[in-house]
């Protein structure tokens, strides 16, 4: 049964808005000639193929349902799990389910601490056990390289055939329609993400890749399932972010007098107080009305979905003087132009002067701080949910993952591998992000056009 | 004849643009002689200030010099390692820039800004850095200079900055001078300041002047030789004398027939079809083919060379001119014509202005509590007729463009009123000014910055006439935008494109398009020409009269240029700090102007033809926020009489329509009293 979380809603809404965004921006040249220059760049064409597989595990996550139990009257009425799964659940049930009992190293095949072992004979010994199942294919343990080496050249040879079927459908359809893109960039980039994603699957099949953690769970499991949660609050918080950061910015520049000093009032004094201070009250705030309120939040993945939420509109609502600040600056010089000093002249309203003149023409602005602002509330997110005030702690997490290896850095062995994962998953979001938001800047900067 | 001092052999420079080699400069020689002053001239785009760059090496990223070579007195300025380049740039070849509010550092004390030039290319130190740049700052004119040296460049005014430009260029004492339009920027009669402080300096240091500018009077004032430069090319070179006796190419021709002058009143600018050709394009034939009158077949498959003309140092490059050179050029030089003048004051009034005053507060303090007031318009009244044009004239910073958003209420009036059409707009409510908003409208200045770039012109033009009502629907508003679009000489399919696809001229047309969709009775045209170039200036002059012939519109011109009063208007009122000083008909207040003011404003125009003596002007427009007392002209005024400092002279009515304040004038109004 499909059991869309409000989260789900908002990103699919998310997801309409910006396919009429780009139809929109497509029937008018002064967007679409911008957004040409961005993917004329290289560095953009290949950062939004790396982007596009994580918007894609992302929104493969944002499909949720709830599995149907079987049922043991046929003639009773269907009943669902309370667990609720999603698309991308369902595609890696082999990572989620094959559940170890505690640490394993990256590819290893036994558990990373020695316990007492029953043998057939009735004796027993102190050893690191098997795994249950990383490796657990193998006869015998010496084959181990032996094997790697033939999943990865696999996982290479898959991904080579792949990535012809898509280059050669490509060149039909997209460089036709797009002769302008750098589209070897973009195979580049697909090459090596395909070179990474082949191995790691084969190896997947056999082994945890990079390792398990505390509670047994496959890490590589837990990094995916960690993208969406940062897509999220990349890109849910803008929803919160924009209506207020335009309404009080245009609305502030244009009518200036004391409309102007009260929002300068509100941003400034917002700005004063500590940010995390705010938001963590907030949250706190929010996490008191969540457990006095259980009736209704019937399931957990609702409850974390709630606060998850919470958070984005609390960074949001923290988070909108920036623009507020730009766009208050750039309405006060549009409002001296002689074209709107003309409309005035021809007694258009304030509200066709606002919506025509002045909000397409800071358009870019919009753009470029939205862009920006992406990677930096990814980190947020993570910082938040290490120090406790983030993601409900239940949910799976880059900042949840990292608060966690808090523990793990200090064992003996060290458990490096939960941060690492985290580490490269959101280096390479917030790299491909920042790099496809500086093509995205130069190409509606209408400074730096050459 | 003296040495020659600076020598260009077939300058080559281009830009490399996404589009391709942009040839801004294409095979130009010149020579530039000791004491002279050589003027390049030619409308924007024709590669002036590039030529002017390249002969420094101070090119924009995106240039480089092809080919050619630059003589400093036999020394190759190409062949030269940067490092030696950069002891020649401003110690021999020193540059002055059009823009002198950006050219200054702002962090830096003017003072220091010439001595940074003074310790590179002298051997001075110390102390007598400071007494040389003090020394400087004397000759070029700057009063008090012991105190200014210290000063920092938002401290002073334009006309100041500009002289703390030519005073660092002065520095190093150069051998040449490139003047890069030093004077547009400026007001006419600081520019009048300015050009003889150039004439002056030049004379005494025997230096020879590269001028580049695009005004033909500043070139009769200043030039010993010309050039006319067009599509990268130079078309023509001649004495100053020659040249503007007789004009030898068909674009110089142009270049003077497109001057607005009074014996043009009665009819048509003689225009320059067309734009200056993308320098990209591959020329074949003549680059000015496309735009000649005179063009035959043989312009467009061969490329003319300059040839010299017989009996004089002239050059031109025109085929024409193989058969002789051209004819002298009609001076022009007469007074004014009296055409039906005198009829047009029997029209009735549509607009009347009594006594409008625009004062803004001047806030200081947490509070924000007013401190002060600038009185940008201060007591104005003026009366335009049906139909005709009264043009509004002063410095820049009079407060003559604060008069005419005053009266649309673009700005709001602090007091006075605005009598038109039976109402009066300066205290009528917002939603009952608004149904008489048609009857109204204004044309800006910079063509760029009137038209929204995200709309379409079909947005443009609909919506005024959307907002009030005009046309029954939209297939109407469709039909009267074609109409609109024929009316101001722009083809059907401009409706569908976007503003940066046009030219400024082609916009400025749009724009005017515009103001025409509601069918306004009075429209007030703000400097609607002064960015825009001689020959495009031109169409939009011819447009705007033709317009007025049509459909009987008044126009309140308000604008600093003296020629386009005399060729537009009817009426004339001389504004000075906030305060109409002259009023009456154009023959009254240019013919036999009766202020100070308006005499010495009209003796600064440089004049194309004929000589006249200039009254100079002392010092700068005084700011609006603290007028000085009594009349507000008589720290510059050379009639001044200690009487001026104790009252503002009340306006003296010297017949009809005309009017003066100033207190020569008093004893005449005792007599028309009487």
């Amino acid at each position: 049964m499909l059991f869309p979380l409000a989260s789900d809603y908002l990103v699919w809404l998310l997801v309409a808005a910006l396919a009429s965004f780009a139809y929109y921006c497509s029937r008018n040249p002064h967007l679409a000639a911008p957004w040409a220059r961005v993917f004329r760049s290289r560095a953009a064409v290949a950062s939004a193929v790396v982007l596009a597989f994580f918007v894609g595990v992302g929104l493969l996550d944002s499909v949720h349902y709830r599995p149907r139990l079987p049922a043991t009257d046929p003639a009773a009425p269907p009943v669902y799990s309370v667990e609720v799964r999603s698309l991308l659940d369902l595609a890696l049930t082999r990572l989620r389910t094959r559940l170890e009992i505690t640490y394993s190293a990256p590819l290893a095949t036994r558990l990373l601490q020695k316990e007492r072992i029953e043998r057939p004979d009735g004796t027993s010994v102190r050893d690191y056990p098997r795994l249950r199942f990383g490796g657990q294919h193998l006869k015998d343990e010496a084959d181990l390289s032996q094997d790697v080496a033939l999943r990865i050249v696999a996982g290479l040879a898959l991904a080579a055939a792949v990535w012809s079927l898509v280059v050669l459908a490509g060149r039909r359809t997209l460089a036709r329609r797009w002769p302008f893109v750098p589209w070897d960039a973009a195979a580049i980039a697909l090459a090596a993400l395909l070179a990474l994603a082949g191995p790691v699957a084969m190896l997947a099949a056999g082994y945890h890749v990079l390792g398990t953690n505390q509670v047994g769970s496959d890490v590589l499991y837990q990094a995916l399932k960690s993208i969406r949660i940062s897509l999220v609050i990349g890109t849910l918080t803008t929803l919160v972010l924009l209506p207020l950061g335009i309404a009080a910015g245009i609305t502030a520049g244009y009518f200036k007098g004391w409309l102007d000093d009260a929002v300068q009032y509100v941003y400034t004094t917002l700005n004063s107080i500590p940010g995390v201070l705010l938001i963590a009250a907030s949250v706190l705030m929010v996490q008191v009305y969540i457990d006095t309120h259980p009736e209704l939040f019937p399931t957990s993945a609702q409850r974390a979905d709630f606060r998850l939420l919470s958070l984005c509109a609390i960074l949001g609502a923290v988070d909108w003087t920036g623009l507020a600040r730009l766009l208050r600056g750039e309405t006060l010089k549009l409002a001296q132009l002689d074209y709107i000093e003309a409309a005035h002249a021809f007694g258009v309203s304030h509200v066709r002067i606002l919506t025509r003149h002045i909000l397409p023409n800071v358009t870019h602005i919009v753009v470029i701080t939205l862009v920006l602002s992406f990677s930096g509330l990814v980190l947020a997110e993570a910082v938040l949910s290490y120090i406790g005030v983030g993601v409900d702690p239940s949910t799976i997490s880059f900042g949840t993952m990292i608060n966690a290896a808090r523990l793990e850095m200090a064992r003996e062995p060290m458990v490096w591998w939960s941060l690492a994962a985290a580490f490269v998953f959101m280096f390479a979001l917030v790299l491909a992000a920042n790099l496809f938001a500086d093509a995205v800047r130069d190409g509606f900067d209408p400074r730096v056009r050459v | 004849m003296s040495e020659v001092l600076l020598q260009v052999l077939d300058l080559r420079t281009q830009l490399d643009m996404p589009a391709g080699a942009l040839r801004a400069v294409d095979g130009v020689d010149l020579e530039l002689r000791q004491a002279e002053c050589f003027a390049l001239v030619g409308e924007s785009g024709c590669g002036k200030s590039m030529t002017a760059l390249s002969l420094l090496r101070l090119l924009p990223e995106a240039g480089r010099i092809a080919e050619g070579r630059v003589l400093l007195e036999g020394q190759d300025l190409f062949a030269l390692p940067e490092a030696a380049m950069r002891a020649v740039r401003g110690r021999r070849v020193a540059m002055i820039f059009q823009e002198p509010s950006t050219a200054l550092n702002p962090v830096l004390t003017v003072g220091r800004q010439i001595a940074e030039v003074i310790e590179r290319h002298t051997p001075l130190a110390g102390e007598a850095v400071r007494r040389r740049a003090r020394e400087l700052l004397d000759s070029v004119g700057i009063p008090d200079a012991a105190r200014r040296v210290e000063e920092y460049p938002f401290q002073l005014s334009g006309g100041l900055k500009q002289r703390v430009m030519i005073a660092a260029a002065l520095a190093a004492e150069p051998e040449v001078l490139i003047a890069d339009e030093p004077t547009t920027a400026l007001d006419v009669t600081i520019q009048a300041q300015i050009l003889d402080l150039l004439a002056k300096l030049q004379a005494e240091r025997r230096m020879a002047i590269l001028l580049i500018t695009h005004d033909l009077g500043i070139v009769a004032r200043m030039a010993q030789r010309v050039a006319v430069m067009y599509a990268g090319e130079i078309v023509e070179t001649a004495a100053r004398s020659d040249f503007f006796r007789a004009p030898q190419h068909p674009y110089s021709q142009k270049l003077f027939d497109a001057l607005p002058t009074p014996q043009k009143r009665g009819g048509q600018l003689s225009v320059i079809a067309g734009q200056v050709p993308q320098l990209n394009a591959q020329f074949r034939g003549c680059r000015f083919a496309e735009r000649c009158e005179l063009a035959f077949q043989r312009c467009r498959d061969e490329a003319p060379q300059l040839i010299a003309l017989p009996g004089g140092a002239a050059r031109v490059r025109c085929h024409l001119r193989e058969q002789g050179a051209a004819p002298e050029r009609r001076a022009a030089a007469a007074p004014l014509p009296a055409d039906a003048q005198a009829a047009g004051a029997s029209e009735p009034v549509l607009a009347e202005v009594e006594d409008l005053k625009v004062h803004f507060p001047i806030r200081k303090g947490l509070l924000k509590r007013t401190v002060g007031q600038v009185k940008a318009v201060d007591g104005v009244s003026l009366a335009v007729r049906a139909g005709r044009t009264l043009a509004l004239v002063g410095e820049s910073g009079c407060g003559k463009t604060t008069v005419g958003k005053a009266m649309l209420r673009l700005l709001p009036p602090s007091a006075g009123k605005v009598a038109f059409d039976g109402a009066d707009l300066a205290s009528l409510p917002r939603s009952e000014l608004r149904a008489r908003r048609r009857a109204m409208q204004i044309i800006f200045q910079d063509p760029y910055a009137s038209l929204n770039p995200r709309m379409r012109v079909a947005d443009v033009l609909a919506e005024g006439m959307r907002s009030l009502g005009v046309g029954r629907d939209e297939t109407d508003r469709q039909r009267r935008m074609a109409a609109l679009l024929e009316q101001v000489g722009l083809p059907p399919e401009t409706l569908a494109r976007y503003p940066h696809e046009f030219s400024g001229g082609q916009r400025q047309r749009i724009a005017i398009a515009r103001a025409l969709a509601v069918e306004p009775k009075l429209i007030v045209c703000d400097e609607p020409t002064s960015a825009l170039d001689v020959s495009v200036q031109a169409q939009i002059l011819n447009l705007l009269k033709s317009l007025q012939e049509r459909l009987g519109i008044a126009y309140l011109f308000i604008t600093h240029n003296i020629s386009i009063v005399e060729f537009l208007a009817h009426e004339v009122a001389v504004m000075y700090l906030g305060r109409i000083v002259e009023r009456g008909t154009v023959e009254e207040v240019l013919g036999d102007p009766k202020h100070p003011y308006t005499e010495a404003l009209l003796s600064a125009v440089p004049m194309v033809d004929g000589e006249r003596s200039i009254i100079r002007l002392s010092g700068e427009l005084p700011s609006p926020a603290n007028p000085p007392a009594g009349c507000h002209f008589h720290p510059r005024c050379p009639k001044a009489t200690p009487e001026c400092r104790q009252d503002y002279p009340q306006a003296v009515a010297l017949g009809r329509g005309r009017s003066v304040s100033c207190i020569l004038y008093r004893s005449s109004k005792a007599e028309s009293s009487s």
